[in-house]
């Protein structure tokens, strides 16, 4: 099986209970500890892992993920050590679908060609992208396709029919949907026009929706859960990482029971 | 020669385009439709022209800098006065112009970024003369270095908000606006201060600034019924300089020249200079857009340093890529020490204080001018006023004299 292959076969819901993607930055808030968090996350029963690469600039995110890229980029995180984290995780044994996540210029920097053939021989299974629309991606979506790897893309609750339409298009393995107009970040209330905004997705496109930005508690999680293909939590995470590993692993575990349920 | 450009896509040649998150593409393309209509409604160009006339000052005045000239013994030097427009700085030109916008198109909220202020002060007084809503990002760095600019849009009733992020100057500045346009797009309308970002702001501000030029021209040829052997202008994110440079594009005897941040100079690391350091900056994307970057190995943006808060940016607009692909712009730089050595230059031969910025480009006037005749005509862009940067000047003679 492919990348994309397993990414689709982990997503599409068929009549299985959601699917669960934590996400979590490589180097935070060390590079050893990210790494056993990683593992632990799909030790607790993860479906797959978004891996996020420390940048700079983080336009899409909010204080909890800015904070922890400069941390990581401060121990002197890069994108090679991104790629090593991967590396690292398959020869722990861990088999879910790792997806890299992080802004393009980094990726641009390594040479997207030799970032994606890397990743892939490192054993990523797809990559996203936050500031790199269809609009800008003809290029970089090509060289995912041809390396069989997923590259899901991005609705917002902004995004118009035709948009969504192009997203549908355009993706490969699911679309990630974002719940709330606005950055990363645990919210304490989810969207009432939630609900609609994913069946107008469904309407629109098969591709299975995966929903981020906002999921803070394993009964947030489960209501998503109920509506979509799955469920992406990154910042509650990462804050939960403050009281260490263990901390962020029963939390997720919390999670996958809520989903199960 | 120089192509109808941008394109549909918001290209320059290889740079620009549209690199943002999804929630804030369909913003983008209804600015994107709206403008495109304004660009050709009477009605719109009429008002705005109107307010600039008649609240902004313009068209602004050209000087003879008749005895720093006199002195350098070159070229004539020429100045083009945005620092005489309303609120101290060319940055009103397109303030005024997209603040119009976003009252016709019904936006209330305004957000901006700021590095010296002077966008942030435009902004601002934009807000308060039409009655919208004005809150503006501002790195902490450059509220402590820039604080009268501080106090002004405060006076203005803009809300201030201090950015604590990355360097804490203009590139997080833009970042923090990003994400507070990300989070409420449906009201809010991003006034952007420079010719960069995604798709359409570098059109939209180039010509909103274009009239910097046009005035510029008429003026010269008026004046001395010849047009200028070149043109100079500072290059942060390059407004004024695009703006000066835009309806000389086609004259291709004109030399048009950006200065870009020298800082502590190019081999210390501490400058703007995104055309000038070949080892640190190469092309990639910050901000939507597709332009040089001063970056590590690993695509990471450096910080920058500059005496001149407004030049202190790590990338600079896609158009000035494009030109200078081209050979159609040329950029240098200038250092702190030179532009604060213009900027005493040109307080005591011309009676006009400078702002910081504007400096740099008075510094490769300075330096230029000896080297031409004195028939050459020189067209200095003197994008904005020096009271703002009176401190840090004070500061950097003295400690210069200790």
């Amino acid at each position: 099986m492919n990348g994309l292959e397993l990414v689709t076969a982990t997503f599409a819901r068929q009549n299985r209970r959601a699917s669960f993607m934590p996400y979590f930055p490589v180097g935070y808030p060390d590079y050893a500890t990210s790494l056993d968090i990683l593992a632990g996350l799909a030790g607790a029963g993860a479906d797959a892992l978004e891996i996020g690469m420390p940048f700079s600039d983080p336009i899409a995110d909010g204080p909890t993920l800015q904070a922890a890229s400069q941390v990581a980029l401060h121990n002197g995180i890069t994108i090679v050590d991104c790629l090593r984290a991967v590396q690292e995780l398959r020869t722990r044994g861990v088999t879910i679908p790792l997806l890299m996540m992080g802004y393009y210029n980094p990726i641009l920097a390594y040479d997207e060609a030799r970032f994606v053939q890397a990743a892939v021989e490192a054993g990523a299974s797809g990559f996203i992208v936050p500031d790199l629309p269809p609009d800008e991606s003809a290029g970089f979506s090509a060289l995912t396709q041809q390396a069989g790897v997923a590259f899901p893309q991005f609705v917002a609750p902004t995004s118009s029919p035709e948009r969504i339409q192009l997203a549908g298009e355009r993706a490969r393995g699911f679309i990630y949907l974002v719940s709330v107009t606005g950055v990363t970040g645990a919210r304490t209330a989810l969207s009432a026009d939630l609900a609609s905004l994913i069946s107008r997705v469904q309407q629109i496109t098969r591709q299975p929706v995966v929903v981020g930005f906002g999921i803070s508690t394993p009964e947030k999680a489960r209501e998503v859960g109920a509506l979509a293909d799955g469920v992406i939590i990154g910042s509650k995470l990462v804050s939960l990482a403050a009281e260490g590993p263990d901390a962020v692993v029963t939390f997720a575990r919390q999670v996958r029971q809520a989903l199960d349920a | 020669m120089v192509m109808s450009i941008p394109d549909e896509r918001g290209y320059y040649g290889a740079f620009g385009g549209r690199f943002v998150p999804e929630t804030i593409i369909p913003a983008l393309e209804e600015l994107t439709e709206a403008y495109a209509e304004f660009k050709s409604q009477a009605s719109f160009q009429a008002e705005l022209a109107h307010l600039h006339q008649t609240y902004t000052g313009r068209p602004t005045p050209l000087s003879h800098a008749a005895r720093l000239s006199a002195h350098l013994g070159g070229a004539q030097i020429y100045l083009k006065r945005e620092d005489l427009a309303h609120s101290g700085a060319h940055k009103i030109n397109n303030a005024l112009g997209q603040a119009l916008m976003a009252q016709k198109m019904g936006k209330r909220r305004i957000i901006a970024e700021t590095g010296a202020g002077q966008h942030g002060v435009a902004t601002a007084t934009a807000c308060a003369l039409l009655g919208l809503e004005c809150v503006v990002y501002m790195g902490s760095v450059d509220m402590a270095r820039q604080q009268p600019n501080v106090f002004r849009m405060r006076l203005l009733g803009a809300e201030v908000r201090p950015v604590e992020s990355g360097s804490r100057t203009l590139k997080d500045a833009i970042n923090e606006a990003m994400r507070d346009w990300v989070t409420n797009v449906n009201t809010t309308f991003y006034l952007l201060g420079s010719a960069l970002g995604p798709h359409p702001y570098p059109l939209v501000v180039r010509d909103f600034q274009a009239i910097i030029g046009q005035e510029a021209r008429q003026q010269i040829l008026e004046r001395i019924g010849q047009l200028p052997d070149l043109c100079i202008a500072c290059v942060g994110g390059g407004s004024n300089a695009i703006g000066l440079f835009h309806a000389f594009r086609e004259d291709e005897n004109v030399q048009l020249i950006g200065v870009e941040a020298g800082g502590l100079g190019i081999e210390s690391g501490k400058h703007a200079a995104r055309f000038a350091d070949d080892r640190r900056a190469r092309p990639g994307v910050l901000h939507g857009t597709r332009s040089f970057i001063l970056q590590d190995d690993y695509g990471q943006v450096l910080e920058t340093h500059s005496i001149s808060a407004g030049l202190d940016y790590p990338s600079v607009g896609p158009e000035h890529a494009y030109l200078r692909s081209l050979g159609r712009t040329e950029y240098t730089y200038a250092t702190d020490e030179a532009a604060l050595e213009a900027f005493q230059m040109l307080c005591e031969f011309e009676g006009i204080i400078p702002a910081l910025e504007s400096a740099h480009a008075v510094a490769e006037a300075i330096r230029r001018a000896p080297t031409l005749s004195k028939e050459a005509v020189l067209l200095l862009n003197l994008s904005g006023r020096g009271d703002k940067d009176l401190d840090t000047v004070l500061k950097a003679l003295e400690q210069r004299r200790a």
